[in-house]
This record gives structure tokens, C-alpha cells and sequence, in this order.
């Protein structure tokens, strides 16, 4: 009787809790965060090429931030830690969004070339622009939500080359610092949303667990909001 | 020759089919003891019918129209046949009525995400039964079911359908907004639940801290003590229907595997007061749910409370054969 539609899925809330741990940008934040509240991380920042990782009383499993979402739902990983943006595009799977961790910070932006006219250009001759992105569905929704018709085009590499070589009129990327941008001559035109790194969990395990899924949250809010 | 069935569907092959139907026989036998007797109704039904029960949540994925040019749609799960059964079958019949069933619904999947369009449920409807002596006979025959499957350390969330939308309704918030909170609170996306509460006028920080507390509240009936001294007469009335619900479970001896659950939320609108799931330590999704729903048989012109509950069959299976994986006793 619930919404959600039954599949023939299995995962295990037993055993020790497993952490879904992002690899690439956010790897050293996550680990500075599991560090200062006692979960011993050294293992993880070694030359080790494993992916699993286990600890006292916790199990560290690394994988990309864009993997953690389907672990975590399946329930394959208890817990884990990912970027806001990676929730927003797969924001049909059905993960608990227990705290914002503050780290990782950085923008959801639409950008075109410097000084050209052509996004607007485009719109009005058009009435539609062509949007490159790795994030096809949140860049769907930003400009649904504003009204404006797009044809988002979904490219796996750096986005950046799309405009420049006339793929497309402008691009929705993830910006830190902006200067991979200004070096390909880029500008942000649009903010559309700020994203930092979250704490996610598994519905089944934050029923069955509640006692360590708590403490865990309770300890990561203390330290990541002093 | 390989020729494709549609995503979302599946044959079952007789090793499987086998354990499926003992498993089946198993629940449907404790649902009989129980005094529930099994009925199966029209996989299609008109799709009028099926909206009164549910309007904006049945959401039938599948309709067509037939050669009379009737809307047609195909069930998304089976409270609503059977409440439209019982109105129409059991109107001058002494409640309470016990019914059980074990059908195939049908539900849109999302692609890639190993969802089925077709799947079982098993579960029970008692109509004509109040609070709290009906809920607490539900999860009386939920627990037998479990036991029967083999699950025997299966825990039951339990919860209160209307806290959140009287909670809200007492911080002044209605129509959309309030939509979109409870969405958010179903959801447990506690981020979004606390930076939409911000930006409301005339909610407090206390009120926000209130509300993701109260949401995460979950345990033993201790954890009603600590929802009430979190004060608001919404969750005092819950609470109050919660510990009334609790005690009784506990009267009856069945209260050991109930987690009472202030976060518990269930998506489908005909819910009232307690609502039920089920999980277990194998798997990493519900294995069911239920609840009560006392004014949906009023929909259908039949003004009798009601409570039920349904398991999916396949993660029932998938369950059981984890247990017998790690070497727990099957049953």
C-alpha cells in the first residue's frame, strides 16, 4: 500500500553500520569530518586501492558522490555522505536527508560566453536555447520552473567545450571557485541553486538502527556546525 | 527465440513459483484462522470508481477505454476494490467484516531501478472495527503473518496519520505550502523541511526545532513522553491516540515488535489515525504497510471504520530466503 513500488530488492540493515564515503572533491572534507568525530580514517587517505574499509564498529565504503544516492536506497550502505547536487538529479530515489554538513560548498549555475549575446539571442529568434549539462534533470527543472523552453543536451566530459565550439548556447555546471570558467572565457549568467555536502540514510536502517543512525547525526551536527 | 516482455514484468519459473505459492498458502492460512476470508475482485475496474476512493494519490498508471468508450483502469493496490466491494456487497451485513485477499496491483515504475509494474500483495481489510480494539487485531494477524513467513525479527513502525497535518494546521500553515512540508516530512528530507519552515512567516525557530525533533522521534512507547513535553495540542492528541493504541497492544501481548514512530508518514491520502509499516533486518526496503482509514468506506457510501494491511509478496520471499541464507531457522 505504500506509493513506492515493490521490487524484488535485498540489502541488509545487519552488522556493522556502512558509511558511504564520496571519492574526488569531497573525499578529504568527509574524512575531516569522520575524523574529528573519532571514526579512524587514516586507512582511507593511504595508497590502498580498496574500496571497503572496515573500522571499530563501522564499515567505510568508498565510491563516486553520484553512486552514494543508489547505495544508500538500496540499503547495500546504511548511511552516507554526498553532495546536494547529486541529491537534486537523482532526487527520485528515496533517500532520508538528515543534515546539511555545510562543507563542499558551491553553485548550481547557467553560464554562456563572455560578453556574447547569444543565450538571449537564441531565446528570442529561437524561442528555445540548447543547455549542455552533466545534470540534465536539475537544469530541466530550473528552466520549467522559470518558463522558459530549452534543449538540454547531456554530455558526460568537461561541459565547458560545449559552448565554445557551438554545441550549445550556454551550460549548467556545478562551480566551486568559478575559474575553471574564467579560463575557458565563461560567465555565470544564472544562479540556480547552492549545494553543500549532506548526510543521507536508508529508511529501513534509520528505523532499525535509529540508536547509531542518531548518534552519528547527532555527533556530525556538533562538529560541522562549530 | 527471445521475444521481450515490457520493463517492470516478469514470468516465474516453478522453483519459484513453488516457495511463492507456500509462502501464499502460509499467510493466506493465517489470515483464515484469524477469521478473514479470502476474495479476489476485477484486476480492471472503472477508473470513476477507483478516483472516489483516492482522487489524487491512486494514481492508476495504467487506463484505457473499452468498446463502449468507458475509462477503464487497472487497480494500484486493493483497499480501495474492497472498500468499493464491501459497499456494495455488505451494506445490510453486521460489521465487523473480515476480508483478506492475495492480488496482483499495478504501479508506474521509473526505468533502471528494478521496479515492478505488476506485483503481490497479501493483507487483510477489517471493516466495521474502531480504534483502538481494530488496530490492535491487524497488528495482531500482521505479527501471526510474519511468524508464519519465518520473519520473526520483522518490527512493525507504528504512527499517526493526522499529526503532521494538525501540527501544521496549528502553526497557521495551509494549501500549498503545507502540501509541500508534509511532502518533505515523508520524505524525512529534513534539510529542505527546516529551510522551508525559515522562510514561512510566523514560524519560530523553537516551532521549526519542534517539528524536525518530533520527526525523528522513534522507539519505545518512551518516546511518546518525550513528543508530548515537546508540547502543541496536535501532539497531544496524537500522542494521546498513540498511547491508547500502544497500551492496548500491550494488553493484548502483541506490542513487542511495535516501534511506536512520530516520522511516520504514509504517501496515500485515505489514512487516518494509526498508520503501520513493516521492515526487517534483511532487507533494505518496507516490506509492507497499512493502517487505518476510517472515512474511506464512506466514500463508497458505507460509514464504517476500517484498518488493513499488505505485504508484498516477492520482498516477503526475497526476505525469508536471506534469513535461510545466513543460517537463521526456516520456517
Amino acid at each position: 500500500m505504500s506509493v513506492e513500488v515493490a521490487g524484488a530488492v535485498r540489502a541488509k540493515a545487519e552488522g556493522p553500520l556502512k558509511l558511504a564515503v564520496p571519492r574526488g572533491a569531497l573525499l578529504d572534507e568527509t574524512l575531516d569530518a569522520l575524523d574529528a568525530i573519532g571514526i579512524e580514517t587514516a586507512e582511507v587517505r593511504g595508497e590502498s586501492r580498496s574500496l571497503i574499509f572496515e573500522g571499530d564498529g563501522i564499515v567505510l565504503v568508498t565510491m563516486r558522490p553520484s553512486d552514494v544516492p543508489t547505495y544508500v536506497e538500496a540499503g547495500a550502505a546504511d548511511v552516507g555522505i554526498t553532495g546536494k547536487d547529486v541529491l537534486l538529479e537523482q532526487a527520485d530515489r528515496v533517500v532520508y536527508e538528515l543534515l546539511d554538513l555545510g562543507f563542499g560548498r558551491c553553485r548550481m549555475v547557467l553560464a554562456g560566453r563572455r560578453g556574447d549575446e547569444k543565450l538571449g539571442e537564441s531565446q528570442r529568434r529561437l524561442g528555445m536555447m540548447r543547455i549542455a549539462t552533466k545534470y540534465p534533470r536539475t537544469a530541466e527543472r530550473h528552466f520549467e520552473a522559470t518558463g522558459r523552453q530549452v534543449e538540454v543536451i547531456e554530455v558526460k566530459g568537461s561541459v565547458e567545450l560545449a559552448p565554445l565550439i557551438g554545441l550549445a548556447d550556454g551550460i549548467v555546471d556545478l562551480v566551486a571557485t568559478g575559474r575553471t570558467l574564467e579560463e575557458n572565457d565563461l560567465e555565470v549568467r544564472e544562479e540556480i541553486v547552492e549545494c553543500t555536502a549532506r548526510f543521507v540514510a536508508n529508511r529501513v536502517a534509520h528505523k532499525l538502527r535509529a540508536a547509531e543512525v542518531d548518534e552519528l547525526t547527532k555527533k556530525l551536527r556538533e562538529t560541522t556546525s562549530s | 527465440m527471445i521475444h521481450p516482455i515490457p520493463p517492470g514484468t516478469r514470468d516465474i519459473l516453478p522453483d519459484e513459483m513453488r516457495e511463492l505459492r507456500r509462502l501464499h498458502l502460509a499467510m493466506v492460512d493465517v489470515f483464515e484462522r484469524h477469521g478473514y476470508g479470502e476474495v479476489a475482485t476485477p484486476a480492471i475496474e472503472y477508473d470513476e470508481v477507483l478516483a472516489r476512493g483516492d482522487g489524487r494519490t491512486a494514481d492508476s498508471a495504467y487506463r484505457f477505454f473499452d468498446e463502449r468508450g468507458d475509462l477503464l483502469a487497472l487497480r494500484s493496490d486493493m483497499t480501495v476494490p474492497i472498500a468499493r466491494l464491501a459497499a456494495s456487497r455488505y451494506a445490510g451485513v453486521e460489521p465487523p467484516l473480515r476480508l483478506c485477499y492475495l492480488a496482483n496491483a499495478f504501479r508506474a515504475v521509473r526505468p533502471q531501478r528494478g521496479q515492478m509494474r505488476e506485483f503481490a500483495q497479501a493483507g487483510v481489510e477489517l471493516i466495521g472495527a474502531p480504534a483502538p480494539e481494530g488496530t490492535v487485531e491487524v497488528v495482531e494477524v500482521l505479527e501471526a503473518t510474519l511468524d508464519a513467513a519465518g520473519l520473526n525479527r520483522a518490527v512493525i513502525g507504528l504512527g499517526d496519520a493526522d499529526l503532521y497535518r494538525q501540527l501544521l494546521t496549528e502553526l497557521g500553515i495551509e494549501g500549498p505550502a503545507r502540501d509541500s512540508l508534509l511532502e518533505r516530512l515523508a520524505g524525512h528530507d529534513l534539510v529542505g523541511l527546516e529551510v522551508e519552515l525559515s522562510e514561512l512567516e510566523g514560524v519560530d525557530d523553537k516551532q521549526i526545532e519542534t517539528c524536525i525533533a518530533l520527526s525523528q522521534l522513534r522507539g519505545g512507547r518512551e518516546v511518546l513522553e518525550e513528543a508530548r513535553s515537546l508540547g502543541g495540542a496536535a501532539v497531544e492528541r496524537a500522542t494521546a491516540r498513540l498511547d491508547e493504541t500502544f497500551g492496548a497492544l500491550e494488553a493484548r501481548g502483541v506490542a513487542d515488535r511495535v516501534q511506536v514512530d512520530l516520522g511516520l508518514l504514509r504517501h496515500l491520502g485515505y489514512y487516518s489515525g494509526a498508520i503501520l509499516e513493516v521492515y526487517d533486518p534483511a532487507l533494505g526496503h518496507v516490506l509492507g504497510g497499512g493502517g487505518r482509514y476510517d472515512g474511506l468506506l464512506k466514500r463508497f457510501g458505507l460509514d464504517l471504520p476500517a484498518a488493513g494491511f499488505a505485504l508484498y509478496l516477492e520482498r516477503v520471499h526475497v526476505a525469508q530466503m536471506e534469513k535461510e541464507a545466513r543460517g537463521g531457522d526456516p520456517t
